[in-house]
């Protein structure tokens, strides 16, 4: 047994165990990993095949960018979003196995029938080097995709930065209009001109989901972060230590 | 080593991208799952590279890579925004046209 196929025996079961972790986990972070997981193996599979540097590629493009941004989305979208066991047609998931199982099954039946050439020697494949190689091909008989590519590439950075910009659903405030509103109030009440009361109760806490104390003991409302109360994340306060 | 089992590795891959993106209703695991697919094409052009003896499959391998990379940014930004709108990245809520 030669070392390539000893690698590719232990590689092929950790990619196919990656691809059904994939499919398998719930949350959408748990099949992140897992294909991060497939795609590391196919780096390993793609060096042993005389190919490093797309095994390089590999591991810096999929692992590296594209990986990161899908955990990046993931995070944006939340992390607790998983996916509900509510099947929306009868019997859909049974006939998709069945189905990609048929698949599989015509796929690896062709295949096995098949005669394929023996592989060609690595130095023979890569007689001037691998990347020399590819870099001769690229820039002579793939010279007009490579050109095309970088069009793709352009108006995929647009697209993305055209879709991902959120517009304004309302006017930004200016720094004027926050004086106006503060020192002119509509209703008449002054009380906050001097600004609000910091929260943090220095004596035991100095955190901002500490809520300032007023003179009689109890919390100040206006001492409570607008962000922290809209996430529900503030401290029981402190009315209870009287 | 004989190169059918690369072929058979890359097909049963392939198999599990496929009942992923029909099974999974979380865009993002859908769009895996299409990733995983590419992958595995990958992995053929490489093994078929190797067995006709030219550099020809590395480099359409490589230019999958790049396409894979560009039709990337544009899908998650496509989810992003379904889901600032929606708020839900399942598949079965952006059914806009059953409404």
């Amino acid at each position: 047994m030669s070392g390539e196929a000893v690698a590719f025996w232990i590689i092929a079961p950790i990619t196919v165990l990656g691809g059904i972790g994939l499919v398998a986990s719930r949350k959408a972070v748990h099949s992140a990993l897992w294909l991060a997981v497939t795609m590391i193996g196919l780096a390993v599979l793609y060096v042993t095949q005389d190919a490093p540097f797309l095994g390089v590629v590999q591991v810096i493009v999929y692992t590296g960018a594209v990986m990161m941004l899908f955990l990046f989305v993931i995070m944006l979208v939340g992390v607790d979003a998983s996916d509900s066991l509510i099947e929306t047609l009868k019997g859909q998931r049974v006939a998709a196995i069945l189905a990609a199982g048929g698949f599989a099954f015509v796929l690896v039946a062709a295949v096995t029938r098949a005669v394929i050439a023996d592989p060609v020697p690595a130095e023979e494949l890569n007689a001037g080097g691998n990347v020399e190689g590819l870099a001769e091909l690229i820039f002579t008989d793939y010279l007009f995709a490579f050109e095309v590519t970088s069009a793709l590439l352009i108006t995929a950075a647009v697209g993305a930065l055209v879709l991902a910009l959120a517009p304004r659903v309302v006017a930004k405030r200016s720094q004027r209009e926050l004086a106006t509103e503060r020192f002119r109030p509509v209703d008449g009440d002054y009380s906050q001109a001097a600004g609000l009361p910091p929260p943090g109760v220095l004596a035991r806490h100095n955190a901002v989901g500490t809520p300032a104390l007023l003179p009689d003991g109890t919390p100040a409302e206006a001492s409570y972060s607008r962000v922290l109360r809209a996430r529900e994340e503030l401290e029981a306060g402190e009315e209870d230590e009287q | 080593m004989n190169p059918t089992s690369y072929i058979v590795l890359s097909a049963i891959l392939f198999s599990i991208g496929a009942v992923g993106v029909l099974v999974r209703r979380n865009a993002l695991v859908v769009f895996m799952c299409v990733e995983l697919m590419l992958n595995a094409a990958n992995l053929a052009f490489v093994t078929f590279a190797r067995t006709s003896g030219t550099l020809d499959g590395q480099v359409t391998a490589f230019f999958v890579m790049v396409v894979a990379a560009a039709e990337v940014v544009v899908g998650l930004a496509i989810i992003m925004m379904i889901y600032r709108s929606r708020r839900s990245a399942s598949v079965d809520d952006a059914s806009l046209l059953k409404l």
